[in-house]
């Protein structure tokens, strides 16, 4: 062991440099012990506890560099760091930023005007309250949120003059920004209140297909219109756009709703002194002075259009030789349609359509009591499942996000040898898969195949809900489905009509004819 | 409406929760700001509960805060003189030994505190060795009790008996006084446990001659006005807790003169700036009693979630709020995170020891790193990473103190007022400089750092608080 002690006269460095030095030193390889310091009391004692003889010479304005080493080589090295470590500049960049950790500290430094809440329902209160209080408007993805707290915020959000969209708001599209789970569409002059996050996807892509705009697109969250919230967002939603010069038709998405509530909702769309339409699924169609109302997604899309000024372009009216063209390839026993959708409202729009034709339709989320799926893992007759459904999503992602459970049961329906026609939706847009048709693809692909095998074709029928501006690209995603034998539908209805009318045709009923809404994507 | 002029702004959203819809609106160009956001009170209901009770009263507390807030930074401490402790200090019996923290028995004490309660029996006679002080120690014969519970503060043990001579701080605003004695310097001392001969000789060295001299500068002054020492100070490198090189070098030069002055020998003079002038901690028991005044004129305000001390004895770590007034929230102090003095290491060190945390308390020490970048090393951090430290505490506290402010945050006010809701609700702990002491009896400093109290005792604060407002409404 050999030791080195090298004393610098008048050479200041803080203290707690030269122990950080020390430190540093001291552990590098070869290296017993290291005292880099200046010459005070304390640090002459410290030298001598360490076993070091010399550096008494030095005094408090001199530098002491003390090393002891297994050889010189290691201590010339252990010298050179010191040296290094005290002539190091300021490096750049620290290695950790405070960052803003509330919704409060953002408001105060002026970060933004809408805070997107999507922290898991126990906090989700909190922060939304909080953000309305420092007068951000709020969109409150977040589920889990109890109606009472819902009503509160919302008499918060309605004395403030702010949105409080949702909570369990999936869509909106502010001032032409989409927030979480919307499609890339062209701004206009048709502004969207909606109970229903996929309903409102369906109908501003359906708007954008044909040739319409988005103005603004207000998420309610589902249980608006309930008795206790009253309405109250989407009264405020349609105040806002009646005031607002862009908007020229307002569009209200509704849910099933309390008569005095719809009477509210229909008396403020009278009112608004804008051309209306109101849209609730199942509901009946009609038209009042001011309001026109539409019992599907595409028609509440067309009428909005219409009302809009736009041209509407002709439906392609395809009639039943497409639905009969594949009935045919299927064989006896083939009967039945299996819906399988991760947008609830597209799932309920696809029921409507399919019972007109088919009957009854399981679910586990029904539109009748007597249409209860009894056990969730199979399906029964015709079926429509929405998996979006909390009972499917414990412990996963959305299947708007993630395909794995879909995967999974379209080859546990595609062996079913009573299936006729799989239908299922895809929705693109900003928040939703990145890439998903690459998924179903080979799913696709392989379930076909081994129908064939086994002597039966199967239908595959899918909607996809996007526009080319969608980030997926709509064209490839079109491209890959259609490459894998789907036959792929530019709306909801159509897909869900189409579905409708095969089954139809194996049965040898007799199809009505008269739906203008089969629309294969041209 | 609002909701219309949203529409005629530039939307900017502010996300919290999933990453992935930033993430979409980054892509876009469109502006969004992500929250780095975590579940408030680590996601405990008990305390979001706390939370939510204490939101429903929120116009009190904020009322509450604001006067607490107030009585801090208005408060004037003055440095008027100084006096035996047994003799001023309130509450304090013949037999009283105070100490750092909240309250321990001796049973309990952590190896230097042991050291310096054997050491001031002995400095008072009491006891002729260690063994006989041992003896008594734990006799019962020897009350133990918080400084704080005597409106004074004490550094590491915090060890104060009768005959110490102690500083008297007066807050001329608020009109209440605080006390703590004269650091003995660096080393083997006291507050670290130390107790041989050569302490106890310094100790009555202080008592005998520095106490009474600087007591005749300290009336010849008309009393010193701390709280312009420690602004002064902040400006010039210190933080007021791991730093007090320039807070004691401004106090030298406001006593030389006056110390001149007296009618003392000049060897006696030329001792006493000597002594101060080798203690660079010298002004530490100056800061931590200016804390106090403040803080203590801050206490017993009925809603206040604001904390008015922080302290450790060495295994406990204590709190107060304002808010539930003299009643303690403790857990175990945590280790300290620091630089180590040649020769030693963590298995050497002492948890987590003093009441100079009430700096922090106050708004300075590590709130206020930012102003001494020089000690951020201590944590192995750069100039940059004292500015974070600052930063991350104005997230926790009530606002900032106009009288200390920071050059290199542009001249902001330190952040003060720590207020335990911002603590539990963004699960930021206070930042606290500190020394390590030794774990042994009398081996003294062996290193310093940073540390944070442990998260129990604003939870426990946070609950109790929520219990109050049951009461009080």
């Amino acid at each position: 062991m050999e030791e080195k002690i090298l004393v610098r006269p008048n050479t200041y460095y803080d203290s707690v440099t030269l122990m950080s030095a020390s430190q540093k030193v001291g552990r590098m390889e070869g290296i017993d012990a290291a005292l880099l310091g200046m010459g005070t009391q304390l640090n002459l004692e410290l030298l001598g506890a360490l076993g070091f003889d010399g550096g008494a010479e030095a005094g408090p304005n001199d530098l002491i560099l003390a090393v002891r080493g297994v050889s010189p080589e290691a201590m010339e090295r252990a010298l050179a760091e010191a040296e290094r470590i005290l002539t190091r500049r300021a490096e750049q960049g620290s290695p950790r930023r405070a960052g803003l950790k509330s919704l409060a500290q953002a408001a105060r430094l002026g970060a933004g005007n809408l805070a997107l809440i999507s922290v898991p329902g126990a906090y989700a209160v909190r922060e939304a309250r909080q953000a309305l209080e420092h007068n951000l408007h709020v969109m409150l993805f977040s589920d889990n949120v109890s109606l009472q707290d819902e009503v509160e915020l919302k008499e918060l959000a309605h004395a403030k003059g702010l949105l409080l969209m949702g909570p369990d708001c999936g869509t909106a599209i502010i001032n032409g920004v989409p927030l979480a789970f919307a499609n890339a569409v062209r701004r206009g002059s048709i502004g969207i209140v909606g109970a229903s996050g996929t309903g409102i996807q369906e109908v501003s892509v359906q708007i954008h297909r044909q040739g319409g705009g988005i103005s603004q697109a207000i998420g309610t969250g589902g249980r608006d219109l309930s008795l206790p919230a009253g309405g109250r967002m989407v009264l405020d939603g349609i105040e806002a756009l009646r005031q607002d010069p862009a908007t020229q038709v307002i569009v209200v998405i509704s849910k099933p709703a309390p008569p005095e509530i719809r009477a509210k909702v229909l008396t403020a769309l009278e009112q608004c002194g804008k051309p209306a339409v109101y849209c609730v699924l199942g509901g009946e169609a009609g038209s009042g002075p001011a309001v026109k109302q539409a019992g599907t997604l595409l028609e509440t899309a067309s009428l909005a259009v219409e009302a809009a000024g736009y041209p509407v372009p002709a439906l392609e009216w395809v009639g039943d030789a497409l639905a009969i063209e594949a009935a045919g390839r299927l064989t006896g026993g083939q009967r039945y349609v299996r819906g399988l959708f991760g947008g609830g409202t597209l799932a309920d729009e696809a029921m409507l359509l399919l019972r007109r034709k088919l009957g009854r339709v399981y679910s586990n989320s029904p539109l009748s009591s007597g249409e209860e799926l009894a056990d969730l893992g199979r399906s029964f007759r015709h079926t429509v499942l929405d998996l979006g459904d909390d009972r499917f999503t414990v412990g996963r992602p959305h299947p708007m996000i993630d395909y794995t459970l879909r995967l999974a049961r379209l080859e546990q329906e595609a062996q079913d040898p009573e299936v006729a026609v799989i239908l299922f939706d895809v929705v693109l847009g900003w928040g939703s898969h990145p890439d998903p048709a690459a998924e179903l693809e080979p799913v696709l692909r392989r379930v076909r195949q081994s129908a064939l095998v086994s002597g039966r074709d199967i239908s595959l029928a899918a909607y996809l809900c996007g526009t080319e501006r969608d980030p997926q690209g709509y064209q490839k995603q079109k491209d890959t489905l259609e490459g894998a034998g789907v036959k792929v539908f530019g709306s909801n209805a159509a897909a869900a009509e189409f579905a409708a009318r095969v089954a139809q045709s194996v049965e040898g009923g007799q199809s009505s004819g008269n739906y203008g809404a089969v629309q294969p994507e041209a | 409406m609002g909701i219309t002029e949203l529409f005629n702004q530039k939307l900017r959203v502010i996300n919290l929760g999933v990453p992935l819809f930033a993430a979409d609106l980054a892509q876009q160009g469109h502006a969004v700001t992500e929250l780095d956001w975590n579940p408030p009170g680590g996601g405990d209901p008990r305390l979001l509960a706390a939370l939510e009770k204490l939101e429903k009263v929120k116009d009190k507390v904020d009322a509450a805060n604001r006067q607490v807030f107030l009585a801090i930074t208005i408060a004037q401490p003055f440095l008027e003189g100084i006096a035996r402790a047994g003799d001023v200090i309130p509450g304090m019996g013949e037999r009283t030994l105070l100490h750092a923290g909240p309250p321990v028995a001796w049973k309990d004490m952590c190896g230097p505190m042991r050291g310096a309660v054997l050491g001031a029996i002995i400095y008072e006679g009491w006891a002729g060795n260690p063994a006989e002080a041992e003896k008594l120690a734990g006799s019962g014969e020897i009350a133990y009790s918080p400084c704080h519970e005597h409106d004074s503060v004490g550094p590491m043990a915090g060890v104060v008996s009768t005959s110490m001579p102690v500083f008297i701080i007066y807050n001329r605003v608020h009109g209440n006084y605080a006390y703590c004695t004269i650091n003995e310097g660096l080393g083997r001392v006291l507050r670290y446990g130390a107790y041989r001969q050569e302490v106890l000789e310094r100790l009555k060295w202080i008592e005998g001659e520095l106490a009474p001299a600087l007591q005749q500068a300290l009336a010849l002054s008309g009393g010193i006005d701390l709280r312009g020492l420690i602004a002064q100070a902040l400006h010039m490198g210190d933080e007021g807790h791991n730093r007090n090189k320039a807070g004691t070098s401004l106090l030298f030069r406001l006593l030389a003169p006056y110390l001149a002055r007296t009618e003392l020998e000049r060897d006696v003079i030329g001792r006493c700036l000597a002594f101060i002038n080798s203690n660079d901690h010298f002004f530490l028991n100056l800061s931590m009693p200016a804390a106090k005044a403040c803080l203590d004129a801050a206490g017993d305000v009925p809603y206040s979630t604001m904390v008015t001390v922080m302290s450790r004895n060495g295994s406990e770590f204590g709190i107060r709020v304002s808010g539930t007034g003299k009643r303690w929230f403790t857990a175990p102090a945590n280790q300290v995170n620091g630089l180590y003095f040649p020769g030693y290491s963590a298995k050497d060190a002492n948890p987590d020891i003093g009441d100079s945390a009430i700096t922090e308390t106050a708004g300075i020490g590590g709130f206020a790193m930012a102003a001494a970048p020089a000690i951020v090393q201590f944590v192995g951090g750069s100039a940059p990473d004292a500015l974070e430290y600052s930063k991350l505490m104005y997230n926790i506290t009530y606002g900032e103190n106009s009288a200390y402010t920071i050059p290199a945050l542009d001249f902001r006010g330190s952040p003060t007022g720590i207020d335990v809701r911002k603590v539990i609700e963004l699960g930021i702990l206070p930042n606290i400089n500190t020394g390590i002491a030794h774990k042994d009896p009398g081996i003294g400093q062996v290193g310093a750092g940073l540390v944070k109290p442990p998260r129990q005792c604003f939870e426990a604060a946070l609950l109790a608080l929520a219990g109050t407002v049951d009461i009080l409404d």
